[in-house]
């Protein structure tokens, strides 16, 4: 689960992690209040999940409260388009109204999971501000890694191995060893499964900041985070993902035609792979579980035929010690109560799979059963060729 | 031979009087795995599956020398039993549990003493030697004994490898699913050095997804180690980068972890890397007449 800036700030805070003073705004009256309160100058920020939003000029900086106003104005509603955004862009609903600093030095530090080892990994870098990525392919000798025993947590010896690395001293070397111990304390706390300050900020004073702050939960986690779990924002989500996750389907929407529904994430990967190869386009991704009871089915036909861009329907299913002819109970009930009238390619294996392929084309309904996930791939083309033709 | 499970398994199921745990339990059985135990704190003394149930692990260790554990709990409960199983000493320990918060199997890999119990999932379809012992969920019957080793981060995924290479009359020698996290207890290496020293094994499916380096690191283990023909699938070719293919752990990050670079490396390996997944077995196939 992603989080807000200002969500993701207040978070870190709460661990000892230093953050600029700030307050959130929905409106522009808000934000003239929150500045006048934090006073002048203020930098307005767009809070949306995506990076990039400087590029896109979802940051300003303002010096008196008519700059206040005009920044506000301009980037609540704006739809910002960044390279994380897709090109449809991102609407801003809500800024981050946040004290201007004096800037020192700016710098890169991170938390992941490093999965290597299977331990949490401490990434930092004095070039703060730019692409790590490119950093890291660029000039890896300017990436620091520290690797943290999960049962000791991150260690003096450590913390300082770091600071001394980014070139710290003094009065920001002890500011830099604090900031970098909170920081691990709220990775671990949170159940994050990535910290990211980019940059962190070494003000003209020697304190140490989070400029910036992103901060991505595990999902798995979230049963025991419940103060995470509250601060989702569903305006972030795409609608048709918002209503998969309400009935614990794996649905995410892509470019092309083809609608998927597949039981097991590998298999429906392995899926959208070999409708590509025959010459088509998955139109999502969509893992119906393992079971593939009647019940997600008919929650899953529900969301891929809403849709407008699928065309054509590939079901593809492994039941194994499921029984195939309840799948297909299953699916022509589902059909017939939602009037789904897009044509549809089965492929299943299981057991019954003979008496399910009868059911099916006994139904009257267009099903088109297929041999193999290649004949299914061949066939769903076959359908999409035929629908240009007519 | 076979790895990981055989005719020398002693299966104890934790969890065994919830549905799942009862169903899997007995499925296991039906398919010829020696089930000697099952365990839930408070029910010991009760019997189910036709085994008794014990309070803890270390008490059905004691009593029924059972060497193997098949975790079937809530993912709140999964790294405690996980943890329970080691601390029993366990050969083998295995979860299908999915959603298994990852911090926590962060912790539990860090109670595992060197040369102690092997972690085996969690989220993964389990493992089978087949006409031998299945300790997993996976359909038994769509399996062969045979020769050829398959290893998977994916589930239904493995049964349509397995399904094409019983098809064409190639059995398996084990089939392992690792699972579909981010940290898993075992990765491709270590199955695929079991497969290395294992007689019985004479060639290798691996099937991977986008996300991570597990397959890079696999394709090292290859080009040193493995004198074994490889056949290589790797899921998510098409998936869109920065998103979450439904394992937690199918993610392409900043560049990271794409197929491409998983097929290249594999290749590189000397690897058979198909691209469609319908080619998995006629590929093994024609290694094999080779």
């Amino acid at each position: 689960m992603n989080l807000h800036e200002h969500q993701a700030k207040a978070l870190l805070a709460a661990y000892g992690v230093p953050i600029p003073r700030g307050k959130v705004a929905f409106s522009v009256d808000e934000a003239v209040a929150a500045a006048s309160e934090l006073g002048l100058p203020v930098v307005v920020k767009a809070q949306i999940h995506a990076g990039g939003r400087g590029k896109a000029g979802g940051v300003r900086l303002a010096r008196t409260e008519d700059e206040v106003r005009a920044a506000a104005d301009a980037i609540l509603g704006a739809t910002l388009v960044t390279k994380q955004t897709g090109p449809e862009g991102r609407l801003v609903r809500r800024l981050l109204v946040e004290e201007g600093v004096a800037i020192a030095r700016e710098l890169y530090v991170s938390f992941i999971i490093d999965r290597s080892s299977g331990r949490p990994m401490c990434i930092a870098s004095g070039a703060g501000g730019m692409d790590i990525e490119e950093v890291a392919a660029e000039t890896p000798e300017k990436i620091l890694t520290v690797t943290v025993d999960p049962a000791m947590g991150m260690q003096p010896f450590q913390a300082r191995r770091l600071a001394f690395g980014l070139g710290f001293e003094g009065q920001v070397f002890r500011n830099g060893t604090k900031f970098l111990t909170a920081l691990y304390r709220a990775f671990e706390g949170l159940d994050a499964s990535q910290v990211e300050i980019n940059p962190m900020l070494v003000t003209e004073g020697g304190d140490v900041l989070a400029l910036d702050a992103k901060v991505s939960v595990d999902d798995s986690a979230l049963f025991r985070q419940p103060k995470v779990a509250a601060l989702r924002d569903i305006h972030e989500e795409s609608p048709l993902e918002v209503e998969a996750s309400r009935h614990r389907l794996s649905y995410i929407k892509l470019d092309g035609s083809v609608g998927c529904m597949v039981n097991g994430a590998g298999l429906a990967m392995a899926t959208m792979d070999i409708v590509k190869l025959a010459g088509a386009s998955p139109a999502n991704f969509l893992d119906v579980g393992g079971g593939a009871s009647a019940e997600q089915i008919e929650n899953a036909f529900r969301i891929l035929s809403s849709d407008p861009e699928v065309r054509v329907v590939l079901i593809n299913i492994f039941g194994g010690i499921l029984r195939c002819d309840r799948l297909a109970k299953g699916l022509i009930a589902a059909v017939r109560k939602l009037g789904v009238t897009l044509p549809i390619v089965i492929r299943m294996e299981g057991t019954n799979v003979e008496l399910a392929r009868r059911m099916l084309e006994e139904s009257g309904l267009d099903f088109t059963t297929a041999d193999g996930m290649r004949d299914a791939a061949e066939q769903v083309v076959k359908r999409l060729a035929g629908q240009e033709a007519a | 031979m076979s790895v990981l499970v055989g005719n020398g398994t002693r299966l104890v199921v934790q969890g065994i009087t919830g549905r799942e745990g009862a169903f899997h339990a007995e499925a296991c059985r039906d398919y010829g795995t020696n089930l000697v135990a099952g365990v839930v704190p408070g029910k010991g003394g009760q019997t189910a599956v036709g085994v008794p149930v014990f309070d803890t692990v270390a008490e059905a260790v004691e009593k029924t020398r059972a060497n193997v554990g098949f975790v079937l709990v809530p993912p709140p409960f999964c790294a405690d039993a996980y943890a329970e199983a080691v601390d029993a000493g366990l050969d083998l320990v295995v979860s299908i549990t999915e959603g298994v918060p990852t911090r926590d199997m962060v912790r539990v890999m860090r109670t595992v003493p060197p040369g102690g119990t092997r972690i085996l999932g969690p989220n993964c379809p389990g493992v089978i030697s087949p006409g031998k012992a299945k300790v997993g969920i996976m359909p038994g019957f769509i399996h062969k004994e045979g020769h050829v080793g398959v290893v998977s981060r994916s589930g239904t995924l493995t049964y349509e490898a397995v399904h094409q290479l019983s098809e064409r009359g190639i059995g398996q020698s084990t089939c392992v699913g690792i699972g579909g996290d981010p940290v898993i207890g075992t990765n491709f290496v270590d199955v695929l050095e079991l497969f290395a020293a294992d007689d019985d094994t004479g060639a290798v499916i691996l099937i991977g997804e986008i996300g991570g380096g597990a397959e890079e690191e696999a394709a090292d283990f290859i080009r040193r180690e493995l004198r074994k023909p490889v056949v290589a699938f790797i899921a998510g070719q098409t998936a869109p980068p920065g998103r979450r293919m439904g394992h937690a752990g199918a993610i392409v990050m900043g560049g990271q972890g794409t197929a491409a670079g998983k097929m290249e490396a594999l290749r590189s390996a000397g690897c058979t890397v198909v691209e469609s997944p319908a080619e998995m077995g006629a590929a093994m196939e024609a290694r094999l007449r080779g």
